[in-house]
C-alpha cells in the first residue's frame, strides 16, 4: 500500500489536519508564554471546555456554524473570569507556583465539565453542509478534515498579518522581545497580556469546537492534548508564531505517518525527536528570542 | 523637574541605593558619574519603575512620580538604556514606529520621525533592517531617536558612549549637545569623564549608592583631588 501514491496523500491531508488542530492550540499558549513567561497548563481544559460548549450548541439550538462562533466567546469569557480571579494575582509569583495552579485548574475544569455536562461522551455532528467526501488529488477525503485544514491555514494567515504587519502586533512582538523595555516606551504590558490570554483562549474555544466532530467529547480530552500541546511549543520554541506552526506539523506528521509506517514505533518516535530537538536546539527551532 | 529624595532601592535582598538625593533642573543637563557598580544604573531603573522604590522619594515637577515603567513614560521620561535594548523581532522602522504613534507629535518642535531622522541620516538607511543588524552606533542612535520620538520632557541616557568608536561619540555628543541648545532636559549617565563635563551643567557623583559630590561641570574639572577620589580619574 505504500508504493500507492493515493496512500501517500491520504496521511500527509491526515498529519496537516491534526496538526492545524495542534496549531491552534499551540499558538495561543505559547505567544502567552513568550510575552509574560506565564505557563497556563489550563489551556488544554479550555479546548475541552470549547468542544463542549460546541456540541451542547450544536445540539440544543442553533446547530455546528452557532457552535462554532459561540464556543471561542464562551471560552474567551471563562478566560476573562480565570484572568480577573487567579492569573493577575499569579503574575509575580515564579513558574512553580504557576504549573502548581494552573494544573490544579485542569481538574477543577475537568469537574465542571462533569457536573455541568456529566461523565459520558458527547457526540456533534458534521454539518450538512460538509458532509461527505471531496476528490483531491486522487483520493476522496471528508470534506469536514480539508475545512478543519483550511480553518487553521486561514488563522494562520490572519495571526501572521496581524503579528507581522500592524502596530499592535509589533507591540506583542517588542513585548515578547523585551517586556520592560516595551513598558519603558508606553505600552501597557499588562493589558497586552490580557488580550492575548483572551485571543489564546478563543482559538483554545475553536480547536475545541472543531475537534468536537471529529473525536468523542469527554471530560479528560483537554488532559490528553496537553502532552502534544507542550511537544510542539518545545519543539518549535517558545513564543512565536512560526515555532507554533513548524512544531505542529512536525508532530502532525511524525505522529501520523508513524502510527501507519511504524506502528510498533509510533508512540515512542515523537519523544525521540523532542529528546533529538532539546539536544540539538535547546531552544526549540524557532524561538522568538534568539 | 525630577527629584530624587534620600531614595532606596536594589535588587531583591541586595540593597544598591542607600539613601540617594540629587536633582535634575529644567532645560539642563545632569551627568551622574561614579565607578562600575556605584549605583548610577540602578538609579535610572529606580526613577523608570523597573525597580521599586523602597523608600524616600522621587518626585517629577514635585509630585510623586508614577510607580509603573508606562505611566513614567506616559508622563514624559524617555530612557535610553546601557544596553540599548532595541527590539531583535521589529525592523528599524518598527522600533521607531512604536514610540512614534503613542506619542504623536503635538505641536511645532515636537519630534517626528522625520525630524529624527534628519537628526540620525544614518537610520534612514536601514529602515527596513531588524534592529539586531545594526552597529552599536548604530543601534545607539537608534535607541535615542526612539526616546525622542516620545516627545519626552526629560531624556536620561545611561553610559550613550560605552563601547563606541571615537568618532561615533563625537557624533553621539554633537547630536545631544544640539539637543540640549534645544532645551531638552536630560540625565546622562557616564564613565567618559570629558564627554561628560563637556555636555553637562551639572554633576552628581556617585559611590556606593550615595551622591557624594554636586557641583557644576567647570568645577568638576577644575577639582582633580574630587576626580581622583571618586572618579580614579
Ligand atoms: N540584576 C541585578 N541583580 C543583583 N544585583 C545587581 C543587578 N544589577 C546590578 N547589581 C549590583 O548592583 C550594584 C550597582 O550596579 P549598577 O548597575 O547600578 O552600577 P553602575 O554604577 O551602573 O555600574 P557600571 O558603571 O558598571 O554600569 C552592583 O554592585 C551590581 O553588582
Ligand atoms: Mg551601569
Amino acid at each position: 500500500m505504500t508504493h500507492d501514491a493515493g496512500f501517500w496523500v491520504l496521511q500527509a491531508l491526515n498529519a496537516l489536519q491534526l496538526s492545524m488542530l495542534l496549531f491552534l492550540l499551540s499558538v495561543g499558549l505559547t505567544v502567552i508564554f513568550g510575552l509574560m513567561h506565564f505557563v497556563n497548563l489550563a489551556h488544554g481544559a479550555l479546548y475541552a471546555l470549547g468542544a463542549y460548549v460546541a456540541a451542547s450548541v450544536a445540539g440544543a439550538w442553533g446547530g455546528f456554524w452557532v457552535g462554532l462562533i459561540v464556543a471561542p466567546i464562551a471560552v474567551a469569557a471563562m478566560g476573562v473570569v480565570l484572568y480577573g480571579g487567579l492569573i493577575r494575582r499569579m503574575r509575580r509569583s515564579g513558574p512553580m507556583a504557576q504549573v502548581l495552579v494552573t494544573f490544579g485548574l485542569i481538574f477543577a475544569l475537568l469537574d465542571l465539565t462533569r457536573i455541568i455536562w456529566g461523565d459520558v461522551a458527547l457526540a456533534s455532528d458534521v454539518p450538512a453542509l460538509l458532509e461527505g467526501q471531496v476528490r483531491l488529488l486522487g483520493v476522496d477525503y471528508p470534506a469536514y478534515r480539508l475545512f478543519v485544514i483550511g480553518l487553521g491555514l486561514a488563522v494562520l494567515a490572519v495571526l501572521a498579518f496581524v503579528l507581522g504587519r500592524t502596530q499592535i502586533g509589533a507591540m506583542i512582538r517588542a513585548g515578547v522581545d523585551n517586556d520592560a523595555m516595551a513598558a519603558c516606551l508606553g505600552i501597557d504590558v499588562e493589558r497586552l497580556f490580557f488580550v492575548v490570554f483572551c485571543v489564546g483562549c478563543a482559538l483554545a474555544g475553536l480547536a475545541g469546537a472543531v475537534a468536537a466532530p471529529l473525536l468523542s467529547v469527554t471530560p479528560d480530552m483537554g488532559l490528553q492534548i496537553l502532552i502534544p500541546v507542550l511537544i510542539v511549543i518545545v519543539i518549535g520554541g517558545l513564543g512565536s508564531l512560526k515555532g507554533a506552526i513548524a512544531g505542529a506539523l512536525i508532530y502532525g506528521v511524525v505522529q501520523t505517518f508513524g502510527a501507519v509506517l511504524a506502528p510498533q514505533l509510533s508512540s515512542v518516535l515523537i519523544y525521540a525527536l523532542l529528546a533529538l530537538v532539546l539536544v540539538t536546539r535547546p531552544t526549540g527551532l524557532f524561538p522568538a528570542k534568539g | 523637574m525630577l527629584d530624587l529624595l534620600d531614595v532606596r532601592s536594589g535588587y531583591g535582598e541586595t540593597q544598591v541605593l542607600h539613601g540617594l538625593s540629587l536633582a535634575a533642573r529644567p532645560g539642563r543637563v545632569l551627568a551622574v558619574l561614579g565607578r562600575n557598580g556605584a549605583g548610577k544604573s540602578t538609579t535610572l531603573k529606580t526613577i523608570m519603575g523597573l525597580l521599586p522604590c523602597r523608600g524616600g522619594e522621587i518626585r517629577l515637577d514635585g509630585v510623586p512620580i508614577a510607580k509603573r515603567p508606562f505611566d513614567v513614560a506616559r508622563d514624559g521620561i524617555a530612557y535610553v538604556p546601557e544596553t540599548r535594548d532595541i527590539f531583535p523581532s521589529l525592523t528599524v522602522r518598527e522600533n521607531l514606529e512604536l514610540a512614534a504613534r503613542r506619542f504623536a507629535a503635538k505641536g511645532a518642535g515636537s519630534w517626528t520621525l522625520e525630524r529624527v531622522l534628519e537628526l540620525f541620516p544614518r537610520l534612514g538607511e536601514r529602515m527596513d533592517n531588524g534592529g539586531t543588524q545594526l552597529s552599536g552606533g548604530e543601534q545607539q542612535m537608534l535607541a535615542i531617536a526612539r526616546a525622542l520620538l516620545m516627545n519626552p520632557r526629560l531624556l536620561i541616557l545611561d553610559e550613550p558612549t560605552e563601547g563606541l568608536a571615537p568618532i561615533i561619540v563625537k557624533l553621539i555628543h554633537d547630536k545631544l549637545q544640539e539637543l540640549k541648545r534645544a532645551g531638552l532636559t536630560m540625565v546622562v549617565v557616564e564613565q567618559n569623564f570629558g564627554f561628560a563635563t563637556s555636555l553637562a551643567d551639572d554633576v552628581a557623583v556617585v559611590s556606593k549608592g550615595q551622591v557624594v559630590w554636586t557641583g557644576s561641570a567647570s568645577e568638576i574639572r577644575a577639582d582633580v583631588e574630587a576626580q581622583h577620589r571618586w572618579l580614579g580619574v
